[in-house]
C-alpha cells in the first residue's frame, strides 16, 4: 500500500460545482443556497444534488419563480452578513431581475457610503450548443463586467469551477459566476480538500512562443484545438484563460503580447460590444509598440442564437473559425 | 437559522421561524390530495355578467364544476352544449392527447430533441377555444397545444415546428412547441415565464382603443404566477379595465416544486384578482362543460364592457414537465391515479355516453382514425427535412428578420459565413 501512489480524483464540471457548493457550506455557517428547483430535485442541471440531504432545509431552499425575488432575497440577506448563493437556472433570465442586479447588488455598497458589505455568490448557466434557442442559451457576460461593484468568473474546468465558487463565496463582494451548460461533462481533475483561485487571476492554459489567443469561457477548449492546427502553419500559439473577466487580469494578457507580438481574442458571445472589444482595446493600448498585426476577434454574428442544430453549428464560434480568423489577420 | 416544516404555522415559538412548503407526498409515499378544496358538482351559482367584483369574490375560492362523478351535468353553469359541439370539444381533446403522445415517443426516437406534453389538461385549452370567436387573440403558455388543435391547425405544421425544419413557421429559431399562428390569431409561445400576461393587456387594449370588441385571452401555470409580469399584467388590466381574460393553470407542479412555493398553499391563485378589483373564478379544469361555461361567462363580461377577469383552473399535470424531466425524483409515480378531479377525456365520455351522444364503438372509431391521421401527417412532416437529412433551412436564415430589413452589417456578415463555408 506505501508505495501506491494517490490518483487524483477526476469529476465532471457538474460534480465540480456541487464540490464547491458543499465546500462553501461546510466552511460558512452562514452560507444558504436558494433557487429554482434547487433543493427537492437538486436542481435542473443536478450540480445541487445530495445537498438537501446533507445540510438540510436550513442550508438549501426552494424558490418561488421569481428571479427578481431571488436576487433582491440574495441582496436582503447578505446586507444581514449571511453569505447567500443564490442560483439563476438560465443568464438569459438577467432579463428578469436586473435591475436588483445592475441598480441594487452592484451599487448599493457604493451609494450607502460604504456601510453596507454584500458577500452574495450568484451562479448561472450561460452558453449555446444544446439547441436550447435564443432565450436558454445566451452569454450576457458583457452586460455584468459593465457593472462597477460586481466580480464575474466564468470557470471553464472542473478544478476552476470548484475553486473559483469558493473564492466567490469567500469574497466579500457581490461575485457572479458564470457557468456553461456544455462543459457539465468534462471530466477533470479536482481535489478532496478546499481550494480557492484568486479571482483577477488570468491562467496560462498552454504556453506558446509566436501568438496570444486570449479565450473567455467554453472557447478555451475551441483555442486550445485551433493551437494544434496551427502548428502546421508555424504558429505557437499561448492560450490565455482570464477565469475573471472583472477583474481582468490585463497585466498577463499584455506580457504575453509582448512577447508573442500577435493576439486573437475570442467568446461566443455576439462579437460587437463584447468582451473581446474591451481586451482587444486594452492590448492595444498598453502593447501597441510590440504588435505586428491589429488584434483580431472571434465572436458571434450579431443575431440571436438559433434552435436548429444545423444553424446553431454555424452560429457558436469554433476552432476552424479561431483559424480562419488567424489566417485573415496574417494574410495567409 | 430556524426553519419549520411543519404546516401549523408558528406552533408554540415566540420567534419567527421559516415555512417551507413541503409538498403532500414524495417518492413512495401514498398520494394525498386532501388539500384541493373542493365544491360539490352544480352547487356555485352563476351571477350575472355585470356583478360587481366584490359582490362575487366568493368565487374565486368556490371550485365551479358541471360533470359530477356519475356523468350527469348538473346546475346553473351548465352550458347544454349541443350534441355536435360535444362531439368536436371530444375530438379535439383526444387528438391532443393522441398527438402529444406521438411527439413524446418521436423524442424517445431521437427525431425530435425535446418536446412538452400537456396530458390531462386538455380540457381547458379546448373548452376554451370553443368558447371564444376565432377572431379573439389567444397568448398561450408552452402547454396549451389544444389551442392550436381546436382553432384548425394543421398537425404537419406543428410537426415542423418540432422538426426545426424547411417548414418550420419559426425557421429553425425556437424551441419546439413554441408555435405561434398569425391567421389563427394564437401569439407566440415564449420561453421566459409569464411575459404574456401584460403583452396580452396590452393587446386588449389596443383592441380597445380601436373600437373592436375582441378581447385577448392568456395562460400561465400556477409556478409562473410568482413572476412580477403577473403583477404588472393584473394591475394594468385592473386600471384600464381592459377586455382580457387572464388564465391561471394550477396543474400542481412547477418543475420540481409543488403549487405551494408560489404561494397555493393558504388562498386559492384566483383570490388574488379580487385584491386587484378583478372578476375571478375559480374552476374544475378537467371539468369540460365547466371551464366552457366559466370562459363565455367571463369572455361576454369582458365583451360587454365590464371589464377583466382572472380564471384559476384546477388541473394536474399528469406527465413530465418535459422530456428532459423524470418526476419520480420528486412526486410518487401513481399520483395521477388519485387526483380528486379525474382525467377530463374520460369524463367527457362518461358524460356524453350517459347522454346518448357517444358511444365506445365511436370511441374506438375516431382513436383509429386520429392516429392514422398523425402518423401520416408525420410522414408528411420529414418530407421538409429532418434533424439528420435535408432539405436543411439556409444557412442565411440565421442573419433574416433580425431586423425588418437587413442592415448592411448583417448582409456582411452573412456573406462572410457563406465564403467560410465554401458556399460561394
Ligand atoms: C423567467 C423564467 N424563469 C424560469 C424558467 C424555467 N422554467 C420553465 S417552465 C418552469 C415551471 C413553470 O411552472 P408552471 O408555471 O406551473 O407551468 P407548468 O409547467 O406547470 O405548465 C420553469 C421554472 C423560465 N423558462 N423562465
Ligand atoms: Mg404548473
Amino acid at each position: 500500500m506505501a508505495e501506491a501512489q494517490v490518483k487524483p480524483r477526476t469529476l465532471p464540471y457538474v460534480a465540480a460545482i456541487t464540490d464547491g457548493v458543499r465546500a462553501v457550506l461546510r466552511e460558512q455557517d452562514n452560507a444558504f443556497v436558494v433557487g429554482e428547483d434547487v433543493a427537492g430535485a437538486g436542481g435542473v442541471y443536478g450540480y445541487y444534488k445530495g445537498i438537501l440531504k446533507e445540510f438540510g432545509p436550513d442550508r438549501i431552499y426552494d424558490t418561488p419563480i421569481s428571479e427578481e425575488g431571488i436576487v433582491g432575497l440574495g441582496v436582503g440577506a447578505s446586507a444581514t452578513g449571511c453569505r447567500p448563493i443564490i442560483d439563476l437556472m438560465f443568464m438569459d433570465f438577467m432579463g428578469e431581475c436586473m435591475d436588483e442586479i445592475s441598480n441594487q447588488m452592484a451599487k448599493m455598497r457604493y451609494m450607502f457610503g460604504g456601510r453596507v458589505t454584500l458577500p452574495v455568490t450568484m451562479l448561472t448557466m450561460a452558453g449555446a450548443g444544446a439547441s436550447l434557442a435564443a432565450q436558454h442559451s445566451q452569454s450576457l457576460e458583457a452586460w455584468i463586467c459593465h457593472l462597477p461593484g460586481l466580480k464575474v468568473v466564468m470557470p471553464t474546468t472542473p478544478y476552476d469551477a470548484k475553486g473559483l465558487i469558493i473564492s466567490a463565496a469567500r469574497d466579500n463582494n457581490p461575485v457572479i459566476v458564470v457557468l456553461n451548460k456544455m462543459s457539465l461533462g468534462m471530466m477533470g481533475e479536482v481535489p478532496e480538500e478546499s481550494y480557492a483561485i484568486p479571482i483577477g487571476e488570468a491562467n496560462i492554459v498552454r504556453p506558446g512562443a509566436n501568438y496570444t489567443i486570449v479565450a473567455i469561457g467554453r472557447m478555451v477548449h475551441e483555442a486550445l484545438k485551433a493551437a494544434e492546427q496551427l502548428k502546421d502553419l508555424g504558429i505557437d500559439a499561448e492560450v490565455i484563460d482570464p477565469r475573471s473577466l472583472q477583474p481582468f487580469d490585463t497585466a498577463t494578457v499584455v506580457k504575453s503580447v509582448e512577447k508573442t507580438h500577435r493576439a486573437l481574442v475570442v467568446h461566443e458571445a455576439v462579437r460587437f460590444g463584447g468582451i473581446g472589444a474591451e481586451i482587444a482595446s486594452q492590448i492595444q493600448e498598453l502593447a501597441f509598440d510590440y504588435l505586428d498585426a491589429p488584434v483580431a476577434r472571434v465572436g458571434a454574428p450579431f443575431s440571436p442564437v438559433p434552435f436548429s442544430p444545423a444553424l446553431e453549428a454555424h452560429y457558436v464560434p469554433n476552432a476552424d473559425r479561431i483559424v480562419a480568423e488567424v489566417k485573415k489577420q496574417l494574410g495567409i | 437559522m430556524q426553519v419549520s416544516c411543519t404546516t401549523c404555522e408558528g406552533a408554540m415559538s415566540n420567534k419567527p421561524t421559516l415555512h417551507i412548503p413541503h409538498p403532500p407526498a414524495r417518492p413512495g409515499d401514498k398520494p394525498d390530495f386532501s388539500y384541493v378544496a373542493l365544491s360539490d358538482p352544480g352547487a356555485v351559482d352563476r351571477p350575472e355578467v355585470n356583478t360587481s367584483v366584490r359582490a362575487m369574490a366568493y368565487l374565486s375560492e368556490e371550485l365551479i364544476r358541471v360533470m359530477d362523478d356519475d356523468g350527469n351535468a348538473v346546475g346553473p353553469w351548465h352550458p347544454h352544449l349541443d350534441e355536435r359541439d360535444l362531439q368536436i370539444g371530444l375530438r379535439h381533446m383526444l387528438l391532443t392527447r393522441l398527438f402529444d403522445a406521438y411527439m413524446v415517443r418521436m423524442q424517445r426516437q431521437g427525431k425530435i430533441s425535446f418536446y412538452m406534453q400537456s396530458l390531462g389538461e386538455e380540457a381547458i385549452s379546448v373548452a376554451q377555444s370553443m368558447a371564444l370567436r376565432p377572431t379573439d387573440m389567444l397568448f398561450p403558455s408552452y402547454r396549451c397545444q389544444g389551442l392550436q388543435v381546436a382553432r384548425g391547425r394543421s398537425l404537419v405544421d406543428l410537426m415542423c415546428q418540432c422538426l426545426s425544419n424547411t417548414n418550420d413557421m419559426c425557421k429553425g429559431r425556437q424551441m419546439p412547441v413554441m408555435y405561434h399562428w398569425a391567421r389563427g390569431k394564437i401569439f407566440s409561445v415564449t420561453g421566459n415565464l409569464t411575459v404574456q400576461f401584460p403583452q396580452a393587456v396590452g393587446w386588449a387594449m389596443a383592441a380597445a382603443i380601436k373600437g373592436e370588441d375582441n378581447i385577448a385571452v392568456a395562460w400561465i401555470g400556477d409556478g409562473s404566477t410568482a413572476e412580477a409580469d403577473f403583477h404588472h399584467a393584473l394591475t394594468f388590466a385592473a386600471v384600464y379595465q381592459a377586455p382580457v381574460m387572464l388564465n391561471v393553470v394550477n396543474n400542481q407542479w412547477a418543475i420540481s416544486t409543488f403549487q405551494g412555493f408560489a404561494g397555493g398553499e393558504r388562498r386559492s391563485f384566483a383570490s388574488r384578482g379580487p385584491g386587484y378589483g378583478i372578476a375571478s373564478l375559480r374552476v374544475d379544469g378537467n371539468d369540460f362543460l365547466a371551464v366552457h361555461a366559466v370562459t363565455e361567462w367571463a369572455a361576454e363580461r369582458a365583451r360587454r364592457g365590464h371589464g377583466p377577469c382572472l380564471i384559476e383552473h384546477v388541473t394536474y399535470r399528469a406527465g413530465a414537465h418535459s422530456t428532459s424531466d423524470d418526476p419520480s425524483r420528486y412526486r410518487p409515480r401513481d399520483e395521477y391515479a388519485s387526483w380528486p378531479l379525474g382525467d377530463p377525456i374520460t369524463r367527457m365520455k362518461q358524460f356524453m355516453q350517459k347522454s346518448g351522444c357517444w358511444s365506445d364503438d365511436q370511441h374506438e372509431k375516431l382513436t383509429a382514425e386520429l392516429t392514422q391521421h398523425i402518423s401520416e401527417s408525420w410522414q408528411d412532416a420529414e418530407s421538409y427535412g429532418t434533424m439528420t437529412t435535408g432539405p436543411f433551412l439556409d444557412r442565411s436564415e440565421l442573419f433574416e428578420d433580425v431586423y425588418r430589413d437587413m442592415p448592411a452589417h448583417l448582409i456582411e456578415q452573412r456573406d462572410e459565413l457563406r465564403r467560410l463555408i465554401g458556399e460561394d
